[in-house]
């Protein structure tokens, strides 16, 4: 048994926000800590429970349909927000996918109508009239203590998102769209707080940066590595399918 | 000779042309040239028909619940004009057609019989006017491609409310987003499941529709039998499951090989033997029985139909290869695969596998897929599983996630590489094979090439 952990992940709505098979991602967190004897706890909160902002090292949040991303988006705001900052203060990390992301911003501007978000990333987004942002993608990560390293995934948003002066994108893309298929940049991170549209199960085709976020979630601690040859090959298969 | 025959025949020409090359079956090329030269074609061509036609979709069992449904229409002596090789978009129907169709304004054929796919549902209904129309299910599926299930939903309630109310609507009751279809139509034939026996102990992971469609609050399920499909209501607004006219009771599945039941309809009961594996499949039968009532065929009749039809192309399909014998299993989205698994489940022996991943246009580029599908349920019963396709290192994770261990898992991209192996390894014993769309279509050519099956083109003729 590790001394370090367990790892206390807390999964934002994982009735709701979990579309694109976002369990893929909590499945490789919770792996890659058994295998290193390190433990693991999951939690769900869902809509109308209070978070507790002691209670997990990661929180996740992944992205839903239209009509659920809409109930998440008023829920976090009334019920969450507060206890979210304040995890983000103290450093635990905070990560959001696909719809997760947009609503870890200010706002997702919808027509006339907008969701509120969080805050906790300076973004905005804007729904476009455009077409969805489809396709593989592959993305450059500059990350404390993982710089040039790539992320291959797929995305399928209709959202535009710009990034303000106090976030820095997640990475620069390689091949496919980003943030707002313009900017070249994809997703967005201040401090622990991470979000990008890689969406759904994207740490299965990416065993590093799985291995990062509970590296970095459990106070920057050194992992051992793991037998990782079909990580590997998935990882290389994914990054063949963005062209990269 | 008339001006669409003039155009038949120019189309006919091209997808002789294709065919000539080798390529594949052509089955929606000379209909999308069809198409272009005439855009009315499927809406003449169809005319034609004395008996009308029906439409079938679906997320899951559109293929199996037409086969079905065909091999029971014969049975009553009808002349099906049947989109059988699953070309079941808009070009896929209209070759169809264009192949019935004869000169003189005639047509090989007094009845249509066209599954349909979920995005094509409107423009086909439109062109095809359907005496009747079955709408069996909705689940997650290639969301590149489709968009949001409730995206799909409202379009489907949009053909729905554009039917003359005359219309036959078959629909499952037990699918909360399909039965809420059928509120204000006014002919409508429900069906579903009533045994508790099957009943699932909880919800599977890549469930869907769990609000409302009325009011937004969660149904609460009495009974969940397969992915959200089950005995629901709703606390809020009272909506509930529509009491099913057709439904199958005592049902017991028999492994990989059938499934017995007592079919309780307006008609009668009938006790049946569906040569067909899974409770998916009851599903299927119900549904096709179902229209077929709709379409005034004797109960006796569609009882003979359920108890002769045969797998569908790829559909639990059993093939002999030297001394083994292959089951082909399609799966292509995680509540098919969920199926799938808990039907091989049922089997005693430890499974040989051979899993086919692939991330074409018509699998949906998208692979996470996998990840939403209950893996872990075939775990336990897994002796080996070679991994192929274009994704077949992220199958081989995802079964390692699930707790396969890796000795037990080889990933062999190159399918015919694949296929050799896994044979090799099944020997004289079973061997079950699991690909996606794109994969069973290569499959399938494979061991044509090799002899063991005709080309797709040839039995969808």
């Amino acid at each position: 048994m590790s001394d370090a952990g367990p790892l206390r992940v807390c999964a934002l709505y994982p009735d709701l926000m979990n579309i694109y098979a976002d369990r893929g991602n909590l499945l490789m967190l919770q792996r890659r800590c058994e295998w290193r004897g390190i433990g693991f706890e999951l939690n769900g909160v869902g809509i109308g429970e209070e978070l507790d902002a002691d209670a997990a090292d990661l929180y996740y949040m992944g992205g839903g349909q239209d009509r659920d991303q809409e109930l998440c988006a008023s829920d976090l705001v009334e019920h969450k927000r507060s206890a979210l900052a304040a995890a983000a203060q103290r450093g635990a990390v905070i990560f959001g996918v696909c719809g997760g992301y947009q609503l870890l911003g200010h706002a997702y501007q919808v027509g006339d109508a907008e969701l509120p978000g969080v805050g906790l990333l300076d973004v905005r987004t804007v729904r476009s009239d455009g077409p969805r942002l489809i396709g593989n993608v592959a993305i450059t990560v500059d990350l404390p203590g993982a710089s040039d390293q790539v992320l291959a995934g797929f995305e399928n948003h209709a959202g535009r998102t710009h990034i303000g002066p106090g976030a820095a994108p997640l990475g620069r893309v390689l091949r496919g769209h980003g943030n707002n298929g313009a900017d070249q940049r994809e997703g967005a991170f201040s401090g622990s707080v991470l979000g990008t549209y890689l969406h759904g199960p994207l740490l299965p085709k990416n065993a590093w940066f799985a291995d990062w976020l509970i590296s970095t979630a459990l106070g920057g601690i050194a992992l051992p590595p793991l037998e990782d040859a079909l990580e590997d090959q998935a990882h290389a298969d994914a990054r063949r399918a963005a062209g990269v | 000779m008339t001006l669409l025959g003039t155009k038949i025949r120019v189309a006919r020409t091209v997808g002789r042309a294709v065919r000539a090359t080798g390529r594949g079956g052509g089955t929606s090329l000379p209909g999308r040239v069809l198409l272009r030269l005439a855009p009315q074609a499927i809406s003449e061509l169809s005319a034609r028909l004395a008996h009308g036609s029906a439409v079938i979709s679906a997320t899951n069992g559109k293929t199996t619940t037409a086969g079905i449904t065909a091999t029971v229409l014969r049975l009553a002596g009808h002349e099906l004009v049947h989109n059988r090789a699953g070309a079941n978009m808009e070009g896929g129907v209209a070759s169809t057609l264009l192949s019935a169709a004869r000169a003189g304004g005639g047509i090989a054929g007094d009845m249509g019989l066209f599954e349909v796919d979920e995005f094509w549902l409107g423009p086909v209904t439109q062109q095809v006017a359907p005496k009747a129309m079955l709408l069996g299910n909705l689940f997650r599926d290639q969301l590149d491609r489709y968009g949001e299930l409730e995206t799909i939903a409202s379009r489907w309630a949009d053909v729905v409310a554009g039917l003359p109310g005359t219309t036959a609507l078959v629909l499952n009751a037990d699918d909360p987003l399909i039965a809420d279809l059928g509120r204000t139509h006014q002919d409508v034939t429900y069906f579903g499941v009533d045994d508790n026996e099957l009943a699932l102990p909880e919800m599977q992971h890549a469930s869907d529709s769990k609000h409302c469609r009325r009011c937004g609050a969660p149904y609460v399920y009495d009974v969940i039998y397969l992915g959200h499909l089950g005995h629901y209501h709703c606390a809020q607004c009272g909506r509930e499951r529509p009491q099913p006219s057709v439904r199958a009771e005592h049902i017991t599945l028999h492994g990989t090989s059938a499934a017995t039941f007592m079919l309780v309809t307006p008609s009668g009961r009938r006790s049946v033997l569906l040569r067909l594996p899974g409770l998916y499949n009851v599903y299927n039968a119900l549904a096709a029985t179902a229209l077929c009532l709709a379409l005034e065929v004797p109960l006796d009749v569609i009882v003979a139909g359920l108890e002769a039809a045969q797998a569908a192309f790829g559909r639990a399909e059993t093939v002999q290869v030297a001394d083994t014998s292959l089951q082909l299993l399609l799966i292509k989205n995680p509540a098919g695969a969920n199926e799938v698994m808990r039907t091989l489940t049922l089997e005693a022996d430890e499974l040989e596998l051979l899993t086919i991943l692939n991330d074409n246009v018509a699998d949906g580029r998208d692979v996470s897929w996998v990840w939403d599908a209950d893996f872990e349920l075939l775990a336990p019963h897994v002796r080996h599983i070679t991994c192929s396709g274009t994704r077949a290192a992220e199958l081989a994770v995802r079964f390692k996630y699930a707790g396969v261990p890796e000795s037990a898992l080889t990933v062999v991209p190159d399918l015919a590489q694949a296929l050799d192996l896994a044979l090799a390894r099944a020997g004289q014993g079973r061997l079950f094979a699991l690909p996606t769309y794109t994969a069973l279509l290569a499959l399938r050519a494979e061991l044509s090439a090799r002899g063991h099956v005709p080309s797709y083109w040839e039995t969808a003729a």
